[in-house]
């Protein structure tokens, strides 16, 4: 899912979208069928790699505080790497995809399929891919740690800038054509600028997700083979293999920080920069804060910086501009249907092939029972996501709005809550190990909290910034009408934070199936504990290395994902922009 | 500005649009042509104003001028002022002012040289001497978001000029400030049409405020709407600077009233009056009952004993004629006025309106609805005719699509729900957009 601002700007853009797709079309099953079709190639290709890769020899992790910073500091470059390159991702094919009619109808259900699929299953695909890239060196491991939380992060900004792209001012549209701008300037000065607010959010969300996916990335085991990468992720892991308290407290305590000085030193003050690129010309009532980016402008860094970028996009090319555009026939230029037609049927025939290839692969290796029944693990983990987010809403949208309607609560509260949404919720799950087995609880039940340990805070900040919104005419009207208790909620503050609601609750159901991969199975030390459900089921075939199931397993996974998403939240998305908008 | 451009006595057109149509759309349908059969040429040394409602395509015409959009047919010449390189090309000004909010007064006027490749010095000074020109200096760094509507759209104006187009092309750029910054912006941008400080041969100005025409141009196109088509060429012949209350101003304001509202010659059928379309395919404005109401009460203070002139109404109520012959046209059409000329009259039944309480109006204004609209008497008829009294809107809503473009349609049926639940003749309900019988109550 497309991660919204609580901007409602954004939020109307989304909304926009989501209305035309309710209802999966054609060229959703167009692009599941390629999707999947690559996934089985990129497989049988690298089975026949022969590769018997095993346990690479690397660098060991040693448990040692001192070391630490130097793990994190390789964390923290491989995440870098990863946003870097889902940024080069998202200005390449989100571009491509605004600009050509014919890629969009691919790249668009293309990318809202692959944000569904979980990251686990570009870990097991691509891993014997980039280590057979470089062959019983690091660097193909690293490829693969830095290509799997690029997976968690890429495809949601990818959306938002072909959102932007898409729903550009009109006005500034023509002043660009009228001016004769370049392609190159057209993007540097109107396209870039317009979805850069969009954009650093949902780059900040990527962030948090490729987080929760940092321990995978950097200690996984696909079949025979066994990764370690330096790092605090596999410190974690390895901490919690060893039992190792102490360890996983100086993780914790090493993320936070990591954590932190990523948030006031990066995005805090480009969130401030970013917010001259808002389109409305009035000035924002409360504009983002940042001691950094002040710091930066009073040293005058930043323009020292600008410079030597500025002076390398003034050699960018720019045709002149031709003197008149005299005499010119008028005449209408009709799309060419042939061409339409012959790309149409160029679409079916590789979605034909691709339809073939999966139904083949899947069907000599697996059973019409079992695919059935990985459908009953799937509503398993669809009520316990369903459950979960409906207990989380009842307990932090009493306290979201309660908190809302104070300002001096919310200014404090509304930045820990975020700063939870990033805090990758799983390095808590061993605790929740711990407590089940002292108890002796029923683990189908009490590993389900886990899912939503992590996303129930985009719930909180989003009703937070929700109350907080609430008009002051309205909360006097309630107050001097005296709406009491119920009335109060059912009539003013439930249908007013609705929209917010929404925007958090969607955003915290695709983080949850998601999370469900590594929250239906945990461990400590030797002792595992493991939920029935179909996250359970990926991380169970994952290890294993079993290809088909993997692939099985992540397909109903995302068919449940994009149901669920056109089924129940792009509908209430669209009702509560057309009916409770307050402005 | 360091120009000083000799206004040519070359008569040669600078611009010339033959047989130029224009069709939304497929193509196919009928009622979504926007423009038909325009021709204008602009010589040197006027100012050529657009004048007409919203929808009568006049924006269409200054767009595909400025080469933002392909007309389907017909043709555009803009012509070259040979051995002259300061003058080439057209640059427009845009009623929401567009500027980037992200670049500074200087960056944003700078940005059409920049896309012309000009060397930075150059550039840098230009800029500076358009910004001098039309006041904005000590503005140069400023973002949009922090200056006043008017600052912004003599951005706009600089933004337009520092390019020295051969035309500058101006759609209603004044009609999105407050009355007095409006008037400040039209006599500075004359005061330097007139002194020849800028560096432009003509200005096609579109607008739908008759007085803003009159007050500037040199001869005025009066366009009619769906389709779009020249109805009337004006020349103004008042010496500038001109007066709001000379004599002949206000007879010129007058004449161009009475052709706006001059009822088409073949009559025949339910007629909308001037509102475009016949029968089920009147295009109804979405005129609210209250504004009738006061416009049927205004009219019935007036001294004139029921009867004003539309451009003293016009001023009176602070209102351009875009705004205010909807609403003469809308009573015209439920037979509440007629409108004669310049002038709009009360018929006995606006007389009856204007003194009845609240449910003798709403019993009047139901009948009038029933008689005179006929899209409220189809309406009206087929949920009597159905045993459930129920009717998807969509039905109607394609009905009205087979006689007029999309917005119309949308706006047609915004105006019908609106009347039909004042009259009480019938409900709609938005939330699975649906007409009724149903009382409410």
């Amino acid at each position: 899912m497309v991660f919204l601002s609580s901007d409602r700007f954004n939020a109307g853009l989304l909304a926009r979208f989501a209305r035309r797709q309710f209802r999966p079309n054609r060229y959703d099953l167009i692009a599941l069928a390629l999707i999947g079709a690559a996934a089985v190639l990129v497989v049988h290709g690298a089975s026949q790699m022969t590769l018997p890769v095993g346990d690479l020899t690397l660098e060991p992790v040693v448990l040692d505080p001192w070391r630490l910073p130097g793990y994190a500091l390789r964390t923290t470059i491989r995440m870098f790497a990863a946003i870097s390159a889902s940024l080069l991702f998202t200005f390449v094919v989100a571009t491509f995809a605004a600009k050509s009619r014919k890629a969009g109808l691919v790249i668009v259900p293309a990318l809202d399929i692959l944000q569904s699929v979980p990251v686990f299953g570009f870990l097991t695909f691509t891993v014997t891919f980039f280590m057979g890239l470089f062959p019983r060196t690091e660097l193909g491991v690293e490829c693969e740690a830095i290509f799997t939380v690029f997976t968690a992060q890429a495809w949601n900004m990818a959306f938002s800038f072909y959102q932007s792209l898409r729903t550009l001012p009109k006005d500034l549209v023509e002043v660009s054509g009228q001016f004769h701008l370049s392609p190159w300037q057209r993007f540097i000065k109107l396209e870039l600028p317009f979805a850069t607010p969009a954009l650093v959010w949902n780059t900040m969300m990527s962030m948090s997700g490729g987080w929760f996916f940092i321990t995978i990335s950097e200690a996984f085991t696909v079949g025979k083979t066994t990764v370690t990468l330096p790092g605090i992720g596999s410190w974690l892991a390895l901490a919690i293999e060893r039992r190792d308290f102490a360890g996983v407290a100086w993780a914790v305590g090493a993320m936070a920080v990591v954590i932190v000085l990523y948030d006031q030193l990066i995005f805090r003050p480009i969130v401030a920069w970013a917010d001259k690129f808002r389109v409305e010309l009035t000035a924002s009532e409360n504009p983002p804060q940042s001691w950094f980016y002040d710091v930066l402008l009073r040293t005058h860094l930043l323009r020292a910086l600008a410079r030597p970028v500025g002076a390398v996009l003034a050699l960018a090319p720019r045709p002149r501009l031709p003197k008149i555009r005299t005499p010119k026939r008028m005449a209408r230029v009709a799309a060419n249907p042939w061409i339409d037609r012959v790309w149409i049927v160029l679409v079916v025939a590789v979605v034909g092939w691709a339809v073939w290839t999966i139904g083949r692969y899947v069907l000599t290796t697996l059973a019409l029972g079992e695919i059935l029944s990985v459908f009953g693990l799937g509503l398993i983990t669809l009520v316990r996501v369903v459950v979960l987010i409906a207990v989380a809403s009842l307990i932090w949208v009493p306290i979201g709005v309660w908190i809302g309607l104070r300002p001096a609560w919310a200014e404090r509260i509304a930045p820990l809550a975020q700063f939870l949404a990033a805090f990758p919720a799983n390095v808590l799950f061993p605790f929740a190990v711990i407590g089940i087995l002292t108890w002796k609880l029923n683990p189908d039940i009490w590993l389900s909290p886990l899912i939503v340990l992590g996303t129930q805070w985009y719930i909180l900040f989003n009703v937070i910034a929700g109350a907080s919104a609430l008009p002051n005419d309205l909360k006097e009207a309630a107050g001097i009408f005296r709406l009491r208790s119920w009335q109060r909620w059912r009539d003013f503050i439930l249908p007013g934070i609705f929209p917010y609601y929404v925007t958090g609750a969607l955003t915290a159901s695709g983080g949850s199936w998601n999370a469900s991969t590594v929250a239906e199975v945990v461990s400590w030390g030797h002792d595992k504990l493991q939920a029935k459900g179909l996250g359970a089921f990926i991380f169970k075939a994952t290890a294993a290395g079993d290809y088909p199931r993997v692939a099985l397993g992540i397909s109903v996974m995302s068919i449940f994902v994009i149901a669920l998403n056109r089924s129940v939240w792009r509908p209430m998305y669209a009702y509560a922009e057309d009916h409770l908008r307050l402005d | 500005m360091t120009l000083t451009l000799e206004r040519l006595a070359d008569d040669r057109p600078l611009v010339e649009v033959r047989g130029l149509k224009h069709v939304y759309g497929n193509g196919a349908g009928a009622g979504l042509v926007v423009l038909d059969d325009v021709n204008l040429t602009m010589r040197p040394n006027e100012i050529v104003g657009l004048l007409g409602r919203s929808g009568s395509g006049k924006s269409t015409l200054l767009r595909s001028i400025a080469g933002l959009i392909t007309p389907t047919g017909g043709t555009i010449r803009v012509s070259d002022m040979e051995g002259d390189d300061t003058a080439h090309g057209v640059a427009m000004v845009f009623q929401s002012f567009a500027l980037f909010p992200w670049l500074t007064v200087l960056k944003n006027v700078e940005l059409g040289l920049e896309a012309q490749g000009v060397p930075a010095e150059e550039r840098r000074k230009r800029t500076l001497a358009a910004i001098d020109l039309i006041g904005l200096d000590g503005f140069e760094n400023a973002y949009p978001k922090e200056l006043s509507g008017g600052m912004r759209q003599r951005v706009g104006l600089a933004r337009a000029l520092v390019v020295q187009p051969s035309i500058l092309l101006m759609d209603e750029p004044f009609s999105a400030l407050d009355v007095l910054t409006a008037e400040t912006l039209r006599t500075d941008l004359l005061d330097l049409w007139s002194e020849g400080r800028m560096p432009i041969r003509s200005i096609l100005l579109v607008t739908h405020n008759i007085e803003e025409a009159v007050l500037m141009c040199d001869r005025i196109l009066v366009f009619s709407s769906n389709p779009g088509r020249v109805m009337a060429e004006i020349k103004v012949e008042l010496p500038q600077p001109r007066k709001r209350l000379d004599p002949p101003f206000r007879a010129l304001v007058d004449e161009i009233y009475a052709r706006m509202t001059a009822r088409p010659t073949a009559t025949g059928g339910a007629v909308g009056g001037n509102l475009p379309g016949t029968g089920l395919g009147i295009a109804l404005p979405h005129v609210s009952t209250n504004t009738l109401s006061g416009m049927i009460e205004t009219l019935a203070s007036s001294p004139a004993n029921g009867r004003a002139e539309l451009a003293a109404l016009a001023r009176d109520l602070q209102m351009e004629a875009d705004e205010l012959l909807p609403i003469a046209e809308t009573l015209q059409l439920m037979r509440f006025a007629e409108i004669e000329g310049r002038m709009i009259r009360l018929t006995p039944a606006g007389r009856r309106y204007n003194e009845a309480d609240i449910d003798e109006r709403k019993q009047l204004f139901a009948r009038h609805l029933l008689s005179y609209v006929p899209l409220a008497t189809h309406i009206r008829r087929v949920l009597d005719d159905r045993a459930s009294h129920q009717a998807p809107a969509t039905r109607f809503r394609d009905e009205l699509e087979d006689f007029m473009s999309e917005p119309y349609a949308e706006e047609t049926m915004d105006a019908i729900v609106s009347w039909g639940r004042f009259a009480e003749i019938f409900a709609y309900h938005e939330d699975d957009d649906r007409f009724s019988l149903d009382d409410p109550a």
